[in-house]
């Protein structure tokens, strides 16, 4: 197999490499805003299970997750008689919710943090001048919170598009599980290369992406 | 009256910050509030505009109740469209400026009229700009806060505090946060507002502006007010020994 052909077949995949990655960001971004506010609710029993939830999250592979969310509801309701789930055959979806909900913990603490680091001087300011608490949060501190975390978030979508490889392990067929196939029939290294370079491109763009609005931020501070 | 606050209490845990401190504030009134720190002046300014919350007293602006008490002895705040009209009566002036880092100057003059009092554009806008003017500060519209010097900052606060036309404005040390060399310029545009007879609350360690600016300054120690009067008579002549000792120590 040439090396042109080997490129245009993982191109085939590059497509739902692509689904993953913006679907992922499209849905844990904002789940991951409330998972914050919960994380921060002052609600012991909200704050303690969002908290228990992100460290079980964060502290078990992705790998792990992906194959619970794809075989586990098939394995858990095999053994009962009144409701029987198959493994899903669009293998997108099990992936975007097992990536969603981890990155979505992950964008809640950076959430969190961004926002515990604001003064509470600009609190007090938008409170004294009648704002609500929305107004307060909308208008005053996320715009403050987006511009202290945007380096985070850059560090995590970087580590997201070469996170999209993983679905190898549940045969979603994205660009590294066909370029693995051809490395497993082709007995060659060179598909590994070709999706090395695949990523390195794609995480150059977002890097450029993100830098951008970065100096889109500049204007103050 | 503006302001009326009767038998103020608060504590931070054990601590009691202010202990049964009645204030009241007559329309035009400039009043100072001196005091060691620690003595509860900017509690009871923060007490003032509800930034916390009084364990028992009751407070008034413009003759409406905004904080009232129950015979047990229950604290009750108002709330809702009533809130939001009695916080419209003040505005604070904060030690750290505090403005909005990511605004304009004029957009932080001109927001919270805009979309807290859903005010006219147009007037809101020339209503800012002309109090900008009045700061000295109209050559800098669009500059970001990050870009003045903090004499500057400060007074773009003032302006930011003045433009949703509060009947009565409290700053809170507004020059403790400058080098000496700035504190002159807020304290000129703070004197020029007395002037306008702006009805003004003032806590200040600046003890010369304090004697010059207000109608009536009060000495507060340990949580309590410990003597008041014409600045004349509390400075010149004061009566009880810890506010001769507490003006000893700026006389040096």
């Amino acid at each position: 197999m040439s090396l042109w052909t080997m490129v245009l077949k993982m191109s085939e995949g590059l497509g739902r490499t692509c689904a993953i990655f913006f679907l992922t960001l499209l849905f844990s971004v904002p789940l991951g805003m409330i998972v914050a506010f919960a994380r921060m609710s002052k609600n012991k029993v909200i704050s303690g299970i969002t908290r228990f939830f992100i460290s079980i999250l964060r502290g078990t592979p992705l790998m792990l997750q992906l194959l619970a969310v794809t075989y586990g509801p098939y394995y858990i309701t095999k053994s009962l008689d009144f409701i029987s789930i198959s493994v899903a055959r669009n293998k997108l979806i099990p992936v975007v919710v097992a990536f969603a909900i981890n990155y979505a913990a992950y964008f809640a603490e950076i959430y969190r943090g961004g926002i515990e680091s604001m003064p509470v001087g600009q609190y007090e300011a938008a409170e004294v001048l009648g704002y609500t608490k929305t107004q307060t949060f909308v208008k005053i501190i996320l715009p403050q919170v987006i511009k202290r975390i945007l380096p985070s978030i850059t560090n995590e979508v970087i580590t997201l598009v070469k996170d999209t490889s993983m679905a190898f392990t549940v045969s979603y067929q994205e660009m590294f599980t066909i370029g693995k196939q051809i490395a497993n029939s082709q007995t060659s290294f060179m598909p590994f290369v070709v999706a090395g370079v695949f990523y390195f491109v794609f995480n150059a763009i977002v890097d450029f992406g993100m830098g951008k609005a970065e100096k889109a931020l500049d204007y103050y501070q | 009256m503006i302001l009326e606050m009767d038998n103020i209490q608060k504590s931070f845990g054990t601590l009691r910050v202010l202990r049964n401190i009645s204030l009241s504030v007559d329309a035009g009134e400039v009043v100072s509030i001196i005091g060691p720190s620690g003595s509860g002046k900017s509690t009871l300014l923060r007490c003032a505009t509800f930034l916390e919350t009084v364990d028992s007293g009751t407070i008034s602006y413009m003759d409406t109740p905004a904080v009232t008490m129950d015979e047990y002895g229950n604290i009750n705040y108002v709330s809702g469209a009533e809130l939001r009209r009695i916080k419209s009566y003040y505005g604070l002036v904060f030690q750290q400026f505090n403005l909005f880092p990511h605004y304009t100057v004029l957009k932080n003059v001109m927001d919270a009229p805009l979309h807290v009092q859903k005010r006219d554009k147009a007037e809101v806008r020339e209503t800012a700009l002309e109090l900008l003017r009045k700061m000295g500060l109209a050559d800098k519209a669009d500059a970001y806060p990050c870009q003045l010097s903090g004499g500057q900052q400060q007074r773009v606060a003032i302006a930011r505090a003045l433009a949703t036309k509060p009947e009565i404005l409290f700053f809170d040390e507004p020059t403790s946060a400058l080098d000496p060399e700035l504190t002159g310029e807020v304290l000129k545009v703070i004197k020029q507002l007395a002037e306008e007879d702006m009805t003004m609350v003032i806590v200040t360690h600046e003890m010369p502006f304090a004697r010059a600016v207000s109608d009536r300054v009060i000495f507060m120690d340990g949580g309590v007010i410990v003597e008041q009067g014409a600045p004349e008579a509390v400075f010149g002549d004061p009566q009880q020994e810890r506010t001769k000792l507490f003006l000893r120590g700026y006389e040096r």
